[in-house]
């Protein structure tokens, strides 16, 4: 059997999935067994230790600038309510809220 | 105290990691749906979707998925989205990296599922409550299993119900990861100065988001953000 039999309608799909699966879950486990190895000098652990804020603005930044001042408002209502509150789920829905009605209005 | 600071696994503690997960839940809800919808519009058959969902369970390699999906396939076009997938997941290297410390003593079999289900906003969370002082793997766990049973459901409802889904944008819902991440910020803050690594990684992906397309400007800024607060004392 040819390579290409192989890989037609629908094995070709499933090994496309498994390819994907595979290589995710090697990014996944990759940082685990890459710091098991490591020794965790003070330097590296600063720099971990940046990462969660770092993370969360480099995801953030570039999509709430694309989508102009009503996302700003709305990210900013969000921070103040946690800021105030620490309730989450509350200040999910003063972003959303705020978001929604500067919507409605425009 | 001491005994609560060290790595330990409890079952009370996956209820627990549930609820925790709850803020994530309005942003995976959608993002899942929109992926299933989109699969669905593209083409692509139940089995291939749900495949999709359950076992490569990343949202951004998903949709970028969608857009190379073949109908035939060749060595050469599987190699190729195999790629695009590495590249789009690569940011999960660092995640997995600040794990470790609270992994180490952990059964192979549990860290192997517990890394399976590692997203961004589960990772959050527990990163989140593990400033917190809290150790319980548990929490983990469990805020991974109910976030990847919610992203299968949702996965299957926009598959078949997509059409039915109002415009996201009218309800603030095409924003809501985003606005999860920002409220996210909040309990992380620890001051101006350790926060000086986050705005290195703000511009940098800025810049990156300009310059490149696609998902890179993610790992960018992360990256950037890591060397800042190695470098910056």
């Amino acid at each position: 059997m040819s390579f290409d039999t192989l890989i037609a309608q629908p094995w070709g799909a499933v090994m496309a999935i498994a390819g994907m699966a595979a290589v995710t879950f090697l990014c996944r486990i990759a940082g685990v067994v890459v710091m098991s190895r490591m020794r965790l000098t003070p330097r590296i652990e600063r720099g971990l230790r940046a990462l969660p804020g770092s993370i969360i603005l480099a995801t953030i930044l570039p999509v709430v600038l694309d989508k102009g001042w009503p996302a700003i408002v709305a990210l900013a209502a969000t921070i103040l309510t946690m800021a105030l509150t620490r309730i989450d789920l509350l200040s999910l829905a003063a972003g959303l809220g705020t978001l929604s009605v500067i919507r409605a209005l425009l | 105290m001491s005994a609560s600071l060290r790595p330990h696994f409890s079952s009370a503690g996956l209820l627990q990691g549930a609820r925790a997960a709850f803020p994530a839940l309005p942003g995976f809800i959608m993002f899942a749906m929109a992926f299933g919808t989109a699969a669905a519009q593209k083409g692509l058959s139940l089995g291939e979707t749900f495949g999709l969902s359950a076992f490569v369970y990343a949202g951004a390699s998903q949709m970028v998925a969608l857009e190379i999906w073949q109908q035939v396939w060749t060595p050469a076009t599987i190699l190729s989205i195999v790629t695009v997938t590495a590249v789009v997941n690569a940011r999960m290297i660092l995640l997995g990296a600040t794990l470790q410390p609270w992994l180490k003593d952990e059964p192979l079999a549990r860290t192997a599922l517990n890394l399976f289900l590692l997203t961004e906003a589960g990772w959050i969370i527990g990163t989140r409550y593990h400033s917190g002082g809290g150790r319980d793997i548990g929490i983990l766990l469990g805020s991974g299993i109910f976030l990847w049973l919610v992203w299968l459901a949702s996965t299957l409802t926009g598959f078949f119900a997509g059409a039915l889904v109002p415009e996201p944008s009218r309800f603030g819902l095409d924003l809501v990861m985003p606005i999860f991440f920002g409220a996210m910020l909040v309990p992380l803050w620890k001051g101006a100065r350790p926060a000086l690594p986050w705005l290195v990684a703000g511009l940098v992906s800025l810049l990156v988001h300009a310059l490149v397309p696609g998902y890179f400007f993610i790992l960018a800024g992360a990256l950037a953000g890591v060397a800042a607060g190695m470098v910056l004392e």
